[in-house]
This record gives structure tokens, C-alpha cells and sequence, in this order.
């Protein structure tokens, strides 16, 4: 009985395979994919592909236009910008995994365990859920600094608990959905555990919709990371961080333009990606949606 | 039979009761949540915030003054008694009151979140609309392609492109300051964007819904113009889950007050609580978290009971 339950939930090949069909017809969610792969590709390879050290500083060179040499030019301590907006990609990269992990590990088993058990279960965790929404966009997170100190790994903590409550609501809904399926009921009638129903039926049925809101989610956990860089409660320079950049460059806008623009039209194109390849993705796996 | 006037009222009497019942636990967990978290800090707050070179005495004194030598529960009690009384504490780094503090600044983040929720309901549910009514026509490709940017555009950095362009470059509009209307209107956009484009998206897919609906069909059918049909018919349906998003925008740009007013200097609320942060103010951060989170949570009250007047169905729930 548990075998025929556990294979009739196995994922289908030819239906992720629809999925990348559908995908590969739409041109922004392509778009999207190549920019995510440039991104991810630039993340990985960094210290092959930056052409000079990032931290190495010229004083002498302050604030330099772009050049050949220096195609996106030197920032205010004459470090060249295109080898840290490459490194940058690592930073963000971290940040956003790091982020997503914390809001799916404490997140996801939250909105399952409220809407498996239902009742006072359910009532207790969404009034706790409902508490931590109230705390507007990146509010939540720059309280958490205020509390935990700046630094950055005290900004991957702060928007990873922001995001536990949005992930709290999606597993909750797919469980809801599925909890009372003839899948679920025909375990619980050969006697597995409540424990058992959750990690083998619940947990793997729920995760589709969370690993396409995660996609989705990088772009925010990228925005709210940079943000908080960007307000100086980041990483300590001279570690080069987007947001960090950007805050840097700030105070030469008039003189040096390129010193702000960089980093922020890199914080602005990996962003538009993530957003590029969620959207098709969600359409791809939901065709419905697509009017 | 359909409900006469009183019983409609009465229906929505109700839901707004219920709804300010839902309320009640929430604004205390909100409250909980910031004082356990000013209370947790790494350290004794006391000691954090006297700095480095304090002597015993003031941090003693530090720590009378913000009651920590009290029991936790007897704490909180005296927190929200004091919360009653419209006490917030005072700012360990100007020793004002932090109420003042608030409100001298409370007036200008208004304005700005004021200024671009208006533009971004305007701009945004007049192209979502457009873009629904011509679906696949060049304006609603273009506009959807916009919207996209303005999604992913980080409010700060849009900030400083347009101020690059309008201030610097063009010398149309000042740059940095709250002295005048002129300073009000970059500092708005940039924060209207993200919710413009976020409302216009919404709408678009809301009217592209309605207008498919039998009735949009029945008035046609009879000879209705299409402006009538749209106007009159397909627009009050479709505007109203936008009402709602409306609503969540608003918190949205609470949050991106703090950003677009440090980029402009605008002196709001926003501004305060990361200098308050960087000072280490905690009564002035737990102040500002507060009133921002209240104010949320009112709004959406609001918008609930908005919504439930525009929909009757989700009154009988």
C-alpha cells in the first residue's frame, strides 16, 4: 500500500518537461533565465573573471571615468568597479540563499503543522503570523538590526525571519489543500503517525509552490539585502556589496556619476531577472493564469 | 428577496467589530514582539546604549530609567500603561521626549507616502485599465514592460538616477531638502514607483477577469458604448480587489519611506529610525517601529471595511 502511495506522488518527467516547453516559449521568462545564469555564472567563477583585485585601492585614481582598462570605472578609493560588482554577485548570491533557507526551514513547518492540526494549533500560529505581517516591507528587518547590530550576517538573519511568515501562509495553503486527499487519509488508515504523514506526504507535496515563490523571492531578499547595505547597516567595507556600493558612490553623484550607477543598475538587472524567470515560471506551471 | 438598507448596515456593523476584535491580539503581539526584542539585545541594553565609556553611575542610571531592574512581566505592564498615556520613553541621544521626536518628523513621511500613493493609484490603475482594455496591443506590452522595471527598480537607486537626471543635470528640481512642493515631487516618485507599477499589474489582470464575465457580455449585447460598458459596468468590479492591494501598498511604502528619505534627505520619520539605529537609540526605534506597525494595521482596517462595502459577499462570511 505505502509503495503505490509513494509512486503515485513521484513527480512526472514529461510533465517538468511541459513545464520547460512552456517556459521556452515565452521570451522574458528566457530573458530572465540567461540574466539569473549570467548572475549566478559571475557569483561562482568571481575571482576568474574579475579583471583586478577588488580591494586593491590607487588613491591616485580616485573616482577615474570609465576607461578601457577600467571599463566601469574607480570608486572613491580608486578600487575598479567592474571587478567588485562582480564580486558583489557573490554577496547578493549568499544573502538571498541564505535568506530563503531561513524563511522556508522555519517557515514551511510552521504553516504546515497549523493547517495539519487545525483548531487552537491554527489559531495560535496565525495570530503569530498575522503579528509578524504587521510589520511593514523592510521594517521588520531594520528592527531586527537595530537589535542584533549591523554586519552581514546579522542582515541574512533579519530578512530570513521577515520572510518566515510568507512562507508560513503558502505551506499552510497547499497543505489545506491537500490534507484531505484520499492519498493522505489512506496513510492515516494503515495507522502512520501524524509525525510520518507530514514528512512524507505533506512536506514533499507542499514544496512545488515554495520552491517557485522562493525563485520569486531572490528578487526581494536581493532588494531588502541591498537596502539595508545601501542604509550602512550591512557588510563592514571594504567588502564590496552592492547596496554598499551604491551608498558609497552616493556622495560623489555630482562629480562621479558611475560610482552609484554600477552597482545599482547590477542590484536593478538581477532583480528584473528573478522577476523575469518567476513570472514565467509561475505561468508555466499554472496555465490557467495566463489570460 | 434582497436585504433592505438597515440590515446591510447592521451586516456591516458587525464585520467591522469583528474585524476590530481580530485587531486587538495582533496590535499587543506587535507590541510584545518590540519589547521582548528591545529587551533580548546581545549584552545589557543598558551598558550598549551608555556606549563604551560610561561610567557605572550612568549606566545604573540608564537602567532605572528604562526600569530594567524591574521584573520582565511588571516591565511590560508599565510599557503599555505608559503606551496609554501616549509615552514612549525618552531619546538616550537628544533626551527629548520620543513622542516629540515623532511627531516633529510624522507630518513629512505623511505627506510623501500621502503624495505617492496618490500618484501610484492614479497612474497605476489609469494604465492598468488601458493596458487590460487593448490586451496585446503595443501600449500593453510597453506599459507591462515598465511596470516589470518599476517592480524591480531598488528605491534608492531610482532616487539617485532621477535626481541625477532632474537636479543635476537638468537643474528642474532641487535635489535634497522638504522647503517646498518642488521638493516633494521626485522623493514621491520614487517612492510611488514600485506601488505604481504593482497596482497597474493588478489591475490590468483584475479587468481582464471582469471583462470575460456574462454581464459584460449582457451589456454589450444590449448596445452599450464600450466606454459605458467599461466604465460603468466592468470598472467597479475589477477596481475592487485593486482596493485591496491599494491597502498593502501602503505598507509597502512605509517601509520605503525609510529609503527614499535618506537618499533625499527628507526629514520624516523614516530618516529618524535609522539614525536612531546607528545611535543605538532603542526608545526611539521602538517608538517609530511602533507607530509604523499601528498605522499599518489600521490601514488595513480601513481597507478591509472598504472592501467589505464594495463586495457584499464577504460580509455574510
Amino acid at each position: 500500500m505505502e509503495e503505490i502511495i509513494d509512486k503515485a506522488e513521484k513527480p512526472k518527467w514529461s510533465q517538468t518537461r511541459e513545464v520547460f516547453n512552456r517556459l521556452s516559449k515565452r521570451i522574458t521568462a528566457m530573458i530572465g533565465l540567461v540574466i539569473v545564469l549570467i548572475f549566478l555564472v559571475s557569483a561562482i567563477f568571481a575571482p576568474f573573471l574579475a579583471p583586478y583585485d577588488p580591494l586593491e585601492h590607487s588613491l591616485g585614481h580616485m573616482l577615474a571615468k570609465p576607461s578601457w582598462d577600467y571599463p566601469l570605472g574607480r570608486d572613491e578609493l580608486g578600487r575598479c568597479i567592474l571587478s567588485r560588482v562582480i564580486y558583489g554577485a557573490r554577496i547578493s548570491l549568499l544573502i538571498g540563499t541564505m535568506v530563503i533557507s531561513i524563511g522556508v526551514l522555519l517557515g514551511a513547518p510552521l504553516g504546515i503543522i497549523s493547517a495539519y492540526y487545525g483548531g487552537k494549533v491554527d489559531f495560535i500560529i496565525q495570530r503569530f503570523v498575522d503579528t509578524m505581517l504587521a510589520f511593514p516591507g523592510i521594517l521588520l528587518a531594520l528592527t531586527l538590526i537595530a537589535m542584533l547590530g549591523v554586519g552581514l550576517a546579522n542582515v541574512m538573519i533579519a530578512v530570513g525571519i521577515s520572510t518566515i511568515p510568507i512562507y508560513a501562509r503558502l505551506a499552510r495553503s497547499s497543505v489545506l489543500a491537500i490534507k484531505s486527499r484520499q492519498f493522505v487519509e489512506a496513510s492515516r488508515s494503515i495507522g502512520a503517525s501524524n509525525f510520518k504523514i507530514i514528512l512524507r506526504h505533506l512536506l514533499p507535496n507542499s514544496l512545488s509552490p515554495i520552491i517557485v515563490q522562493s525563485t520569486l523571492h531572490m528578487a526581494t531578499a536581493i532588494l531588502w539585502a541591498a537596502g539595508l547595505g545601501f542604509l550602512g547597516l550591512g557588510i563592514n567595507p571594504p567588502t564590496p556589496e552592492w547596496g554598499a556600493m551604491l551608498n558609497g558612490g552616493r556622495l560623489y553623484i555630482r562629480v562621479a556619476y558611475h560610482v552609484a550607477t554600477f552597482p545599482g543598475l547590477m542590484i536593478f538587472i538581477t532583480v528584473l531577472g528573478f522577476n523575469l524567470l518567476g513570472d514565467g515560471l509561475r505561468d508555466a506551471l499554472d496555465p490557467r493564469l495566463k489570460t | 428577496m434582497t436585504p433592505g438598507p438597515l440590515f446591510l448596515i447592521f451586516m456591516t456593523g458587525q464585520y467591522i467589530i469583528r474585524r476590530l476584535l481580530i485587531m486587538l491580539p495582533v496590535l499587543l503581539g506587535v507590541s510584545l514582539i518590540i519589547f521582548i526584542m528591545v529587551r533580548i539585545i546581545p549584552g545589557d541594553p543598558s551598558m550598549v546604549m551608555a556606549g563604551p565609556h560610561a561610567t557605572k553611575d550612568q549606566v545604573e542610571q540608564i537602567r532605572t530609567q528604562l526600569g530594567l531592574d524591574r521584573h520582565p512581566v511588571t516591565q511590560y505592564f508599565i510599557f503599555i500603561g505608559n503606551l496609554f498615556r501616549g509615552d514612549l520613553g525618552t531619546s538616550t541621544r537628544t533626551s527629548l521626549p520620543v513622542t516629540r521626536e515623532i511627531m516633529a518628523r510624522l507630518p513629512n513621511t505623511l505627506l510623501l507616502a500621502l503624495a505617492s500613493i496618490l500618484i501610484a493609484t492614479v497612474l497605476g490603475v489609469l494604465t492598468g485599465i488601458i493596458a487590460g482594455v487593448k490586451q496585446n496591443s503595443k501600449f500593453d506590452y510597453l506599459s507591462m514592460l515598465v511596470a516589470l522595471f518599476g517592480l524591480s527598480m531598488p528605491v534608492f537607486w531610482l532616487g539617485l538616477m532621477l535626481m541625477l537626471l532632474f537636479s543635476i543635470h537638468l537643474g528642474w528640481l532641487p535635489a535634497v531638502g522638504a522647503e517646498s512642493f518642488k521638493h516633494l515631487i521626485l522623493p514621491a516618485i520614487t517612492l510611488g514607483a514600485n506601488s505604481m507599477a504593482i497596482i497597474a499589474r493588478m489591475t490590468r489582470s483584475s479587468m481582464l477577469e471582469v471583462i470575460r464575465l456574462d454581464y459584460i457580455r449582457t451589456a454589450r449585447a444590449k448596445g452599450l458604448k464600450e466606454k459605458l460598458v467599461i466604465s460603468r459596468h466592468a470598472l467597479k468590479n475589477a477596481l475592487i480587489p485593486v482596493v485591496t492591494v491599494i491597502g498593502l501598498q501602503t505598507g509597502t511604502l512605509l517601509g520605503g519611506a525609510v529609503l527614499t528619505e535618506i537618499v533625499f534627505a527628507w526629514p520624516g520619520v523614516g530618516r529618524l529610525l535609522v539614525e536612531a539605529i546607528l545611535a543605538r537609540d532603542y526608545p526611539v526605534v521602538q517608538g517609530v517601529v511602533l507607530l509604523v506597525a499601528t498605522m499599518f494595521i489600521f490601514v488595513n482596517l480601513v481597507v478591509d471595511i472598504l472592501y467589505a462595502y464594495l463586495d457584499p459577499r464577504i460580509r455574510y462570511q
